[in-house]
């Protein structure tokens, strides 16, 4: 029996304000100028895609006759100029990112929600079926999969949720073996041992322990992946694979921009422009989050 | 005779995105030919960072000021392409964690004879007799056939003497030890004391043990220097050391170790309250003063310098004589 | 060794019986075949063209066929290209292929490598923000952009280089193409290599290099480097891949009479044996590739040895 209580004779460690790993992780996040300006630029274009419509007095759709591929005329509110069939090229740069956007998103969303559950669920059984699952994982992945992917396209033809789902499908391997990977090296942690201990109930563990520490790499992979994703896509459209008339993607519009490349650069410029900064911020942001979530992973 | 090294006002400051840290404050020592001086601290005191900063191995946002001689000659802050004429030949350092100090992706015959290819410009067969030789030193079995072996197929005892060996091959004045036996079983870790003992009897080589083990301390070293919080607060051969600690610290430190020559323990395991101070942020007088029991009014005000309390004992406290 | 060797074909031939097998079947499941046109031919000769090519018998006879001809290195004529078999196809194009896609992979690896170890080696400097900076722009523009905007520039603007076209392989008509497929993995590389290089840098064993006094040149080339080649040599794998894909729409921008052009077209106007031909060959290619890979990190390696 001890003459005095372990808790009598510590000191109180003073006014030291703990921090919540979130809340570490914003400021760091914040304190990152690409990241925050990644982000700004990110939101503008994210919200002019939506405003489309009201943003521009020209119609996507709408052909003038008169103004097959001609320059820029801010006069007339032709801000990038017209394409190929005389249609607006500014109103069609913004319905393309409707389109990548909308199918980055998607895509990611169904390789999040594969890759999640199938690595949740080989890292949690652990053992030989955990093995046999990751074999199975390592053996997908040396397929060339963009092959398959054209394959599919070319046969099933121009379907747009097939083509969602065949984007995800790309993607969801990695997703997996990150999960994996972290509920594997989650669920031998000492802390969650000693959560046992204390007679913390597994439900609790779960949602305490285990989720947010294989949320943390999960967040920076989905946001490295949509850019992946929309370049997949891009892909595809350029070789007239992907998306179909009358939609339009980036992807689409710099393929027509490259076949007019000598006599209308700007059908080729403006596009790319677009792609180009939208992956450069989700790449910025993603590396942002890498960083803020784990300082060391530098 | 001159010193082999002489330390004086050595003080490091690291730069960092919360501050100035004060890692080591006006630290003054010397190590004489053929002696052993031990370094003591807990985390955080500085031991470590003194001798990184004599060897210029501090991290790149990392300043030294004050005056290292080696055999009389200035050598802290030297150009690296300077600095590499003693480090390695002279001057050699072991590090806490044999696993992660040797590089996994070359033999070791390899990092061992181009120390001597580099810095006695040995041939290579001639290195490599050497470099069995010494592995023969430090009691490595079968030297021959495992000197061309990788870290990876050596125990972690193993490869602490391997260190050990490469740190001998050019036959320094002075090796700093950082805590070699810390990642270390017991049993090993009396093994490689042993081992330094016998080689410093052997080589007449002079030694600085860091270490935040007394115990270590007692069996190897012949004067001693307890460090906090950056400062050196008292430096006495190891003997007066234990017998009559003259700085609160070091007898807190004392009194804290369980002992097991006392037939029935008189009072409870005793400890030092509160905490060590923020590095970044020291107290104006005595960094020692808040979890002193010999506190006084002086002790907060004024910073006691170290100074020689009694033949070859140094001590920085404002207290006359510690009972 | 030999038992890397062994295990790396036991993965390697199902995966490639697999890719077959879905690339076969795949393609067979298209609506339509190799013979609609626009005229459709009177159907009895189309029957005796179906014939002639076994496209009457089950699909299962069709594949037994297929892989039985494949072990006698016959990949089966081509439907479209009346003329040629796929073999001769393959050889032709092969050579363009292989000559744009092995300067694009040399160029990465090497300038990746010198890139990123530069950058890490000037941390946090201008330089540094300055090659990690690039190699954003390079990872976030797909080749298939970097093609046409370089080909604008210094094809007919500076006109520099040629826009297009092969030239039989000289070197002018080689620069644009391998630069463009080669871009976006030097970055990646560059990224990587940086990111290995300052751990190495920050490495207890570096850290005891220079305690031994060695120069400073031997600790970064003799003890730092190793580690910080192992990520890129991991990467290579899935640089080829990458490279490979790519290849499809950089061949096709500057007119290079590759293979790669050839799968789109054949996958488009359902030539059957020329996608599985092209396929094929780019999966042992792969398959190879990882051999050589996992070799290379065994070479560095000590630990992956031993296993």
């Amino acid at each position: 029996m001890l003459a005095q209580s372990p808790m009598d004779i510590l000191e109180p460690v003073g006014s030291v304000e703990g921090r919540s790993l979130w809340q570490d992780a914003l400021r760091r996040l914040l304190r990152n100028h690409a990241a925050v300006v990644s982000m700004v630029v990110l939101t503008l274009i994210v919200l002019a895609a939506i405003l489309a419509p009201w943003l521009s007095v020209h119609p996507f759709d709408e052909v003038y006759w008169d103004r097959i591929a001609m320059p820029p005329d801010y006069a007339e509110n032709f801000w990038f100029g017209t394409d190929n069939n005389g249609r607006d090229l500014f109103v069609r740069c913004l319905y393309g990112a409707r389109v990548s956007l909308a199918v980055g998103i998607a895509a990611t969303a169904i390789s999040l929600l594969i890759g999640v559950i199938y690595g949740a669920v080989s890292g949690f059984l652990g053992g030989k079926i955990d093995e046999a699952m990751m074999r199975l994982v390592d053996i997908l992945y040396s397929l060339p999969f963009m092959f398959f992917v054209i394959i599919l396209m070319v046969v099933f033809g121009r379907n747009m949720i097939l083509l969602f789902v065949a984007l995800g499908a790309v993607q969801w391997l990695t997703m997996a073996r990150i999960v994996r990977g972290q509920t594997l090296s989650v669920k031998r942690k000492e802390f969650i041992e000693a959560a046992h201990a204390a007679g913390v109930s597994n439900w609790r563990i779960v949602m305490r322990h285990i989720i947010p520490n294989v949320l943390g790499p999960v967040i920076v992979y989905v946001t490295l992946t949509v850019p992946e994703v929309i370049m997949t896509e891009s892909f595809l459209s350029f070789l007239g694979l992907g998306v179909q008339e009358p939609y339009t993607s980036w992807g689409v519009l710099i393929s027509e921009g490259a076949g007019q490349m000598e006599s209308a650069p700007w059908m080729l410029i403006y596009p790319a422009l677009f792609l180009g900064v939208t992956l450069f911020c989700f790449n910025f942001i993603g590396d942002g989050l890498r960083d803020a979530l784990d300082p060391k992973d530098r | 005779m001159t010193a082999v090294l002489e330390v004086q006002g050595l003080t490091t400051r690291f730069a960092t995105p919360d501050g100035e840290v004060l890692a080591a404050d006006e630290v003054g020592f010397t190590i004489g030919p053929g002696e052993s001086l031990g370094v003591v601290g807990e985390s955080g005191s500085g031991k470590t960072q003194i001798f990184l900063s004599i060897m210029g191995l501090l991290a790149k946002n990392g300043r030294s000021t004050g005056s290292v001689r080696y055999h009389g000659k200035e050598i802290l802050n030297l150009p690296a392409g300077q600095l590499n004429e003693f480090r390695g030949d002279e001057l050699a350092m072991i590090f806490q964690d044999p696993m992660t100090s040797l590089n996994p992706f070359l033999k070791i015959s390899r990092q061992m004879t181009e120390v001597l290819r580099e810095h006695k410009g040995l041939g290579e067969a001639e290195a490599r007799k050497r470099g069995i030789a010494m592995l023969e030193l430090v009691g490595i079995p079968e030297a021959a056939r495992r000197f061309d072996m990788y870290p990876h197929e050596f125990s972690g005892g193993m490869r602490q003497r391997v260190m050990i060996a490469m740190s001998l091959l050019c036959e320094p004045d002075l090796l700093i030890a950082d805590e070699p036996t810390t990642a270390l079983d017991v049993t090993v870790q009396a093994q490689i004391l042993e081992l330094l003992a016998r080689l410093k009897r052997e080589l007449g080589m002079a030694i600085a043990l860091i270490t935040h083990d007394l115990g270590v301390v007692a069996g190897l070293c012949e004067r001693v220097m307890v460090m906090y919080a950056g400062r050196a607060v008292e430096v006495a051969p190891a003997d007066l050391l234990f017998r009559d600690p003259q700085h609160p610290y070091t007898k807190g430190l004392l009194l804290s170790m369980p002992r097991l020559d006392e037939a029935v323990s008189h009072h409870e395991l005793a400890t030092i309250p509160g905490q060590p101070p923020n590095l970044q942020a020291l107290p104006k007088g005595c960094v020692f003063a808040d979890r002193c029991p010999y506190v006084f009014e002086r002790c907060r005000a004024e910073r006691p310098a170290l100074a020689p309390n009694a033949p070859s004992r140094l001590k920085a406290c404002h207290l006359e004589r510690l009972q | 060794m030999s038992r890397l060797i062994l295990r790396r074909l036991a993965i390697g031939v199902p995966t490639l019986l697999i890719i077959i097998t879905l690339s076969f079947f795949m393609m067979r499941l298209a609506p339509g075949g190799p013979f609609d046109q626009e005229r459709p031919l009177p159907p009895e000769i189309r029957r005796n063209v179906e014939k002639a090519y076994h496209l009457d018998e089950s699909l299962v006879q069709q594949y037994l066929r297929y892989l039985g001809g494949l072990l006698q290195a016959d990949f089966g004529p081509s439907y479209r290209t009346k003329d040629f078999t796929v073999g001769q196809l393959l050889v032709q194009g092969a050579p363009a292929s292989f000559k744009v896609g092995g300067l694009a992979v040399l160029l990465a690896t090497v300038l990746g490598l010198l890139a990123g170890i530069v950058a890490a080696l000037r941390h946090n400097s201008w330089a540094d923000y300055s090659v990690m900076g690039l190699a954003m722009v390079g990872i976030a523009i797909p080749s298939f952009v970097m093609a046409p905007l370089l080909s604008l520039i210094f094809g007919v603007y500076l006109a520099w280089l040629p826009a297009g076209g092969w030239g039989n392989g000289a070197l002018p008509f080689l620069i644009l193409p391998v630069v463009s497929l080669a871009l976006p993995q030097v970055a990646q590389v560059a990224r990587l290599a940086r990111g290995a290089m300052i751990e190495q840098l920050n490495a207890n064993y570096v850290r005891t290099a220079r305690a031994k006094g060695l120069r400073e040149r031997l600790v970064l080339l003799r003890h730092a480097l190793p580690g910080a080649m192992l990520p890129v040599v991991s990467y290579l794998g899935p640089m080829t891949a990458a490279l490979v894909t790519g290849s499809v729409v950089v061949e096709t921008i500057f007119s290079i009479p590759g293979i790669g052009r050839y799968f789109v077209q054949a996958a488009l106007n359902r030539d059957y044996t020329v996608v599985m031909g092209v396929v094929i060959v780019y999966a042992c290619l792969i398959i190879v590739l990882n051999l050589i890979v996992d070799l290379l990190y065994g070479l560095i390696d000590p630990k992956v040895r031993t296993v």
